[in-house]
This record gives C-alpha cells, sequence and structure tokens, in this order.
C-alpha cells in the first residue's frame, strides 16, 4: 500500500520534538557552523568535560548565575572602600536576602548570585580571618584571603562531584598596603578594581564608575558613598532610590567594617538628591546639606514611607 | 636503678590573686599584676584580667601561658557567635562556653583558676568562680589564686548573707553600692599582699556598670 499520510496525527507524533535525550544522529562528517553554536550542548555536562574550544561550559554557566542575581558593587579611595547593593525581596510580604557579610573588622564581602553560596563563603573567610588572627595576632591581609577563596573555588572547577560555587564577591579590605577592593568568579580567577560592579543591569553602573572612576583616589568618604549610590541609581533604571532598596558598606582607615544604618542612607539619598547631578565643585554643598539632614536624624527616619515591612 | 618519677611538668603557676564581686547593677572584678615563678618576680605589671565581651570580664590566676591561650580560644569563639547572632553574648552563656571549654581539656586541663564577672542580661551583677577543669557556680562573689585562701574568708565575713537555715535565702547579689564594693576589694588586697608573697605590686580594678566599663588602679606592696 504506497498510501500513506504524510502530515498525518501518526506521522507528527513520531516527528515531533521529544521530552526525554534521544540517541545523537550518526556523524554526518565535520560540522560546518562553528563548534561554539552545534556542540555547546555536548561539552556541558560536567565540569571535567572540556570543550573542543577549550573551555569548561559549566564554569561559564557558572557566572552567568552571578549575572542574573540582583547588583552590587564597589568603589575604593585611598584610605576608604565602600560596597553597595540593591535589595530585591521576592515579594512585599517577605524580607530582603544579606548580600552584605562583615568578614572581620577590615574587610567584608558583597555577593551576587547563589546567596546560599555566598553565605558559605563568608563563614570560609570569616574562619579564615579568625584563625590567621589566632596565629599570627594581625588581621589577615586580604590578598592573602582572596587567593584562597580563589583556589577553594578553583577545586570546584575541576572535581567530577562538585560543582562551581556560583556566586561572584566583591571582597573589600584594608591592611598594611592599604585599601583593596577585589572581584572573586567562580572561575577561580581573582582580579583587582579601583571599582566595579556585578549582577543584573550592572553594565549601566560599570559605565557611570568607569566616567568617574579618576576621581575616586582622593575622594573623601562622604563622596564615595554618594558615588556608590548614584552607582546603585543607575542599576535601579528608573526606580526611585530609597534606603529600602539598597544596603550600603563602608571600611576605611579608623573605620571597622559596618553596615550604614538606613537612616543615615536616607540622609545622603536626601542631600544629593537636593542637589542633582552635579561634577565636583557640588561636594562642598553636598557636605554642608548632609550635616545639617544628620542634625534632625528624626525627619530622615519620619520621611520612610519607602521603607519595607519587613526590614532587617 | 630505682623506678625515676617524672620531674618535668608542663605546668608552672605564675601566683597571684584574683577576686570579684557582684552587684545589684555592677560587677566588680579585681587582680593584682604581679607574675612570678618559685622565689622570683618575672614583671610587677602583667594583667590576669581580660574582657571577654561588651558585659563580661574574666580574671584569672595560674600558669599565664594556659590562661592566655583560654582567652584567645575565647575571644575567637566570642567572634564566630557575634557574626552568627548579631550580638554579643551575655554573661551566663559565657560562662556556660567557658566551663566547656575547660571540660573540653578535662585530661591535659588549662592551669587556670577563673572568675567571670559581668551584668546578665537584666543588667543585674553576676559572678562565676571555676575550678581548672570548668565545674562553675553563679555566686555573689569570690577569690581564686595563692592569695584566695586569705581572702575568701575575709569576703565571707564581709558579704555573706546569715544561713539560709535560719532565715529566708537573701539574694548572693550584695547590697553595698559600687563606691563600697571598690573599697572593699582594696582593702582585702592590701591585707593580702601582706602575708601572701605571691600577691602584691599594683592591683587591677575592672567596674562593670551600666555606663560600660571602667579601669582603676591602686598601689600594693612591692615585696
Amino acid at each position: 500500500m504506497q498510501k500513506c499520510i504524510k502530515n498525518g496525527p501518526l506521522a507528527q507524533l513520531l516527528n515531533a520534538k521529544k521530552a526525554y535525550p534521544v540517541r545523537p544522529e550518526p556523524w554526518k562528517g565535520p560540522p560546518t557552523v562553528s563548534y561554539r553554536k552545534m556542540f555547546r550542548n555536548q561539552y556541558d555536562t560536567d565540569v571535567t568535560t572540556w570543550s573542543p574550544a577549550g573551555r569548561l561550559f559549566q564554569v561559564e554557566y557558572a557566572m552567568e548565575a552571578v549575572k542574573q542575581g540582583s547588583a552590587a558593587i564597589g568603589l575604593r579611595s585611598k584610605t576608604h572602600i565602600v560596597l553597595g547593593c540593591v535589595n530585591k525581596a521576592n515579594s512585599e510580604l517577605s524580607s530582603h536576602q544579606k548580600k552584605i557579610f562583615k568578614v572581620d573588622d577590615h574587610i567584608g564581602v558583597a555577593i551576587a548570585g547563589l546567596t546560599a553560596d555566598g553565605r558559605v563563603l563568608s563563614r570560609y573567610m570569616r574562619n579564615e580571618c579568625i584563625n590567621y588572627s589566632f596565629t599570627y595576632e594581625s588581621p589577615l591581609p586580604v590578598g592573602r584571603l582572596v587567593v584562597q577563596l580563589a583556589d577553594k573555588a578553583q577545586v570546584c572547577t575541576q572535581r567530577s562531584w562538585k560543582r562551581p560555587y556560583g556566586v561572584g564577591l566583591l571582597v573589600a579590605g584594608l591592611d598594611e598596603s592599604g585599601a583593596h577592593l577585589y572581584y572573586n568568579c567562580p572561575s577561580g580567577n581573582y582580579f583587582e578594581y579601583q571599582a566595579f560592579a556585578i549582577g543584573s543591569r550592572s553594565q549601566a553602573a560599570k559605565t557611570y564608575l568607569e566616567r568617574k572612576f579618576e576621581n575616586f583616589t582622593d575622594a573623601s568618604r562622604d563622596d564615595l558613598v554618594k558615588d556608590a549610590l548614584m552607582a546603585i541609581r543607575e542599576t535601579l533604571q528608573g526606580e526611585t532610590l530609597k534606603s529600602s532598596v539598597c544596603t550600603i558598606a563602608v571600611v576605611g582607615v579608623g573605620e571597622p567594617f559596618h553596615i550604614l544604618d538606613q537612616g543615615t542612607v536616607q540622609q545622603m539619598i536626601d542631600a544629593f538628591e537636593i542637589v542633582g547631578e552635579q561634577e565636583g565643585p557640588a561636594a562642598e554643598p553636598d557636605a554642608a546639606a548632609g550635616q545639617e539632614a544628620s542634625a534632625e536624624p528624626e525627619q530622615g527616619a519620619a520621611a520612610g514611607e519607602g521603607v519595607a515591612p519587613m526590614d532587617i | 636503678m630505682p623506678k625515676q618519677q617524672a620531674n618535668w611538668s608542663p605546668y608552672d603557676n605564675n601566683g597571684g590573686s584574683c577576686v570579684a564581686v557582684a552587684g545589684a547593677d555592677y560587677c566588680v572584678i579585681a587582680a593584682d599584676t604581679r607574675m612570678s615563678t618559685g622565689y622570683i618576680i618575672l614583671t610587677r605589671d602583667y594583667s590576669k584580667i581580660c574582657k571577654l565581651a561588651d558585659k563580661c570580664v574574666m580574671a584569672s590566676s595560674g600558669f599565664q601561658a594556659d590562661v592566655k591561650a583560654l582567652q584567645k580560644h575565647l575571644a575567637a569563639r566570642h567572634l564566630i557567635y557575634q557574626h552568627q547572632h548579631s550580638k554579643q553574648m551575655s554573661c551566663p552563656a559565657m560562662a556556660q562556653l567557658l566551663s566547656n571549654t575547660l571540660y573540653y581539656k578535662r585530661f591535659f586541663p588549662y592551669y587556670s583558676f577563673n572568675v567571670l564577672g559581668g551584668l546578665d542580661n537584666e543588667g543585674k551583677g553576676c559572678v562565676f568562680t571555676y575550678d581548672a577543669v570548668g565545674s562553675y557556680e553563679k555566686v555573689g562573689y569570690s577569690s581564686q589564686g595563692s592569695g584566695s585562701t586569705l581572702i575568701m574568708p575575709f569576703l565571707d565575713n564581709q558579704l555573706k548573707s546569715p544561713s539560709p537555715l535560719l532565715l529566708p535565702v537573701q539574694d548572693a547579689v550584695t547590697p553595698l553600692a559600687e563606691a563600697e564594693a571598690v573599697d572593699l576589694v582594696k582593702t582585702v588586697f592590701a591585707s593580702a599582699s601582706e602575708r601572701d608573697i605571691y600577691t602584691g605590686d599594683k592591683l587591677e580594678i575592672v567596674v562593670i556598670n551600666a555606663d560600660g566599663i571602667r579601669r582603676e588602679y591602686m598601689d600594693l606592696r612591692k615585696d
């Protein structure tokens, strides 16, 4: 019987895309399109599998996870480092996740990506600092900590029973050699930065930081915090900047790492938003307005209509 | 050849005395600053008092190397607690931690005789006294160290409430005012320095109250 219904229901069923993995097709010769497009799915099952182009896709996917997390930014001057992050709560009913952690008096970290991984790594960093202090009675140099962190991340890229950490860390620290800001990737790489932003919509913040970074080295602590708030505002892209959507932390000479409280942050937001987007010379009136506002903390707290219901 | 006994000891006694007195809203912790070994004075200016938490201070006499190690251990544990709980440890919590830490080394003890003093969660003074392996008790006052045999009876005479068998049990915390308690401690050490050779040089007094922690010094006999 020659008659068979080409596009009938049976044919459709047989030709439909399968939900389960299917045996790959027989080799038809070398591909005519780039390897990257053709075989990405074949070499990405395991972190211990290289692609023909010499890449570890699982590690790259882990770095994607960082890009999906909410933004975190860091910038430093000669004497201070400021970390900031955007707090995105799942719903109005819930509290937001903690993304900035104190590691020691002189080191703090902001994370983007899988916050659970970030929490675990923070615990590791805290332990390392405590053990170093115990043995050497002095604070752990930041450069040493980031190397240990990077080595720990690297291990997960070379064990078949592990997966890479899905979190990027901005490590801010002060030691004898000055103020430092590092970025640790899931790949096990780390880089030192004058200023950096990670997470979703971080490109907007990076653009802002690239414009302004030359002024950071000699900037005052307050100007640095203002720049951090401006950078965070860039990532919000239109949404109002309120102290309830962001968290700021500072560490510097004579100032142990601490997270600024909501009231202080709101005052600083109010101070520079009144002045608006002005360049350098506006620093003086900004500082004056900031001090005036801090003399009346009541107003700042009362004006918090944007305070989230379950603020920690 | 007769059986030989070990003639090297991992321990040494650096002498000194410690006292702590709890009040209604304060706590006084004091220790002398003499560190000795045998008949030799190593230094006249060594602090036996260590601040473990905001409202919790420990004074320890005995083998100062073990005391130092114990203090460092507790400080590290306190840091971990702060990271996990975002707050300082309370004095009763630290008291339990100290007891557990000491018992952990039950079979190679810290040669450290401690008194822990501070304010509890309600702001009332509390004193905890320990032996070398962690047995502890909350009391109204205590002393440890080489001079404790001279000091303790004196404190009992001045501060102990009448026998609970005859009268209703009174609170162990002394009704004395802060200044009177500090004065008592000074008197106690002056007396102990007279007869105990390991106690003397200088007295360090730490007072914890709602305003914070205050430190005071007083000279003692240097012989």
